[in-house]
């Protein structure tokens, strides 16, 4: 009989994705739960899902899982670590979310250094919505809401979120990893780990994951992960800025 | 044991008292005596207070905690309550058990700070988006401000309903002697719900997403059916002098201490008057209005700090079976007592001013 050497994580259901082929959101679910069984944390960890793509987390993580309004899963976060402070609490988010709408909450939690981690993916676009700008489009961009392109004149700069909130004081962790190649989707494990393992001994970590969005790129994904590579890590640099 | 106290400390110590731990919140007057209550109060019983950035971020805190099946509490004042709507058509979705505080300022706007009841549609008619309904007190004194709380917490546990203590700015700020329950046991509410991490159990999720409409229907089905239940059980109301009346001031909070005194006035004229209470205004006690009808009360009197907004529950109620006529104040003026005594006196008299 063969080894099976290759599974689904335990901590994952068998639920089919919903995600657009090739959508980073599958690689980053999958890294969580491998390393949430590598820990053997299932029954200890809580999960808030967002309202972006990733709305449905729920169906596919097999641990406690509570939705969050649009940009609030940290505040979320926050009053479930607080009632449980012994277990591994998750905010996991779109850059639409979390430096968007519920930039305050990103920054606040943070600032209070609630020993939460937040996985943050950074796919520079509202992805559910239909591929409108986020604060993290790259300039020239293209989206549904910069049909010429993000001008920094009257759109600003994207907004590098991992250097932001590694320069609050309460910050134990911050780094940026991709899930656009081998390399990175490695990086972006041992960057999860690391994150849990600074939570469980008691602070905040964050996690930028660039991921792509193939779909509202208008790429295929092979063509959306070197474009992340050449392109979106250019601006966003892989990296730790805080430990 | 007996302490003179602010209403806003005897909310924020009932929530103690009812065995809340958790407390979010953001200042605003005139509710800032809470916040600072919990903040020293919690820590001493092992509990949490944090300040908020947001009234937007209290509420989230609180759908959090709710969801992890603590006891917990948020109190506010309108515009921060305006700001917590979304939130609170969440929690009210989601079937998460709370407590939120409304102590109402002069509005619209950023108003001012003085008492109003302005707020009254948006907590008994639901506020935020979507179908749903609160369970509605309108504590009068800083008493009720303390009983109410503790009794809210156990509804809101029991029928999985967010609770709101809508009092307003003279209710929360004035003090008088309050009787502090010693020995209070909080129910025990099982949450087999709730977030506590999925060990030797499959996993918990709290949503309010129902991507198909059929089971976001039942879902709605499921809050009428409970909010049915709520109309049937939960009523509660203060009846002053009803018996023999023959006009009725309907009155919550504030005007229904000034409401005694006019009632008292009138009767000493000659004119047979009562005052109704609702304590819950929602559930609103729409039977009792009925069962006055059908006592002979030909005129009602509904007065309230705004231009008529229980005016059209008492109206539902009556449903054009007696008269209804109305006397209210704005902006943070307080209903009068000489104004409201002439009213009900010139109604009794037949000659309305309605
Ligand atoms: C209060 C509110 N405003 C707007 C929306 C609509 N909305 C849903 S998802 C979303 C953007 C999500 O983008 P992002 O966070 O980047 O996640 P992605 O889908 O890209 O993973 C928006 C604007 C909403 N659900 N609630
Ligand atoms: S729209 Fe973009 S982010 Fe959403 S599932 Fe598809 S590829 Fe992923
Ligand atoms: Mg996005």
């Amino acid at each position: 009989m063969a080894d099976i050497i290759f599974d689904r994580p335990k901590s994952m259901t068998s639920a089919p994705f919903h995600y657009c082929p090739g959508c980073g959101h599958s690689v980053i679910h999958r890294l969580i739960c491998e390393v949430i069984d590598e820990m053997n944390l299932r029954g200890k960890t809580i999960a808030v899902a967002p309202v972006g793509c990733a709305v449905l987390a729920y169906d596919y993580f097999d641990f406690d899982v509570s939705e969050a309004a649009h940009g609030r899963a940290a505040a979320v976060a926050t009053g479930i670590k607080r009632v449980h402070p012994d277990k591994l609490v998750i905010s996991y988010q779109g850059d639409g979310d979390l430096a968007s709408i519920g930039m305050a909450e990103t920054i606040h939690t943070a600032n209070r250094g609630e020993k939460i981690t937040v996985i943050f993916v950074n796919n520079t676009n509202y992805g559910m919505t239909g591929g409108q700008m986020a604060p993290t489009t790259l300039v020239g961009q293209v989206t549904t809401t910069t049909p010429k392109g993000r001008n920094p004149e009257t759109e600003g700069y994207p907004i590098r979120m991992a250097e932001m909130i590694a320069s609050l004081q309460a910050v134990k962790y911050s780094v940026r990893t991709s899930v656009a190649d081998f390399k990175g989707i490695v990086q972006t494990k041992k960057a999860i780990k690391k994150a849990f393992e600074l939570q469980l001994e008691g602070g905040y970590s964050f996690v930028e994951i660039l991921s792509n969005c193939s779909t509202n790129w208008g790429m295929n994904p092979v063509d959306a992960n070197k474009h992340i590579v050449e392109k979106v890590a250019e601006y966003f640099p892989l990296g730790t800025f805080k430990e | 044991m007996r302490k003179l106290i602010k209403g806003n400390e005897a909310m924020a110590e009932g929530a103690v008292i009812a065995g809340c731990r958790y407390y979010f919140g953001y200042p605003i007057t005139p509710q800032n005596e809470v916040p600072a209550y919990m903040s020293k109060r919690l820590p001493e019983v092992g509990g949490v207070f944090v300040q908020a950035e947001s009234e937007l971020a209290s509420i989230n805190m609180v759908y959090g905690a709710s969801a992890a099946g603590a006891r917990v509490m948020t109190t506010t004042s309108s515009p921060g309550f305006s700001l917590m709507m979304e939130g609170v058509s969440y929690l009210a979705a989601s079937r998460l058990p709370c407590v939120l505080a409304n102590v109402q300022r002069g509005g619209p706007g950023l108003g001012n700070i003085a008492p109003a009841q302005g707020d009254y549609f948006q907590a008994v008619k639901g506020g935020g988006h979507g179908d749903y309904r609160l369970i509605v007190f309108a504590p009068a004194s800083p008493q009720e401000m303390l009983d109410l709380t503790i009794l809210a917490f156990e509804l809101s546990d029991k029928y999985r309903v967010p609770a709101l203590i809508l009092s307003d700015g003279i209710i929360g700020q004035m003090m008088e002697s309050v009787d502090i329950p010693e020995n209070y046991v909080p129910g025990k509410v099982d949450k087999p719900w709730a977030l506590t991490g999925a060990e030797g159990r499959s996993k918990n999720v709290v949503c309010s997403l129902f991507l198909d409409e059929n089971v976001m229907q039942n879902l709605n089905t499921e809050l009428s059916d409970t909010y049915e239940e709520l109309k049937k059980s939960e009523v509660r109301y203060e009846s002053f002098m009803t018996d023999d009346a023959e006009a009725v001031i309907v009155a919550f909070g504030t005007p229904s201490r000034i409401a005694k005194n006019a009632v008292l006035r009138a009767r000493a004229e000659g004119c047979k008057a009562g005052l109704l209470r609702p304590i819950t205004i929602f559930p609103f006690p729409e039977k009792e209005i009925s069962s006055l009808i059908e006592n002979n009360v030909k005129n009602f009197l509904v007065t309230e700090m705004n231009s008529g907004q229980m005016l059209e529950d008492v109206k539902l109620a009556v449903s054009g079976r007696s008269n209804v006529h109305f006397y209210g104040t704005t902006g943070g003026v307080i209903t009068d007592e000489d104004e409201m005594t002439d009213r009900i006196m010139s109604i009794c008299k037949g000659g309305s001013r309605g």
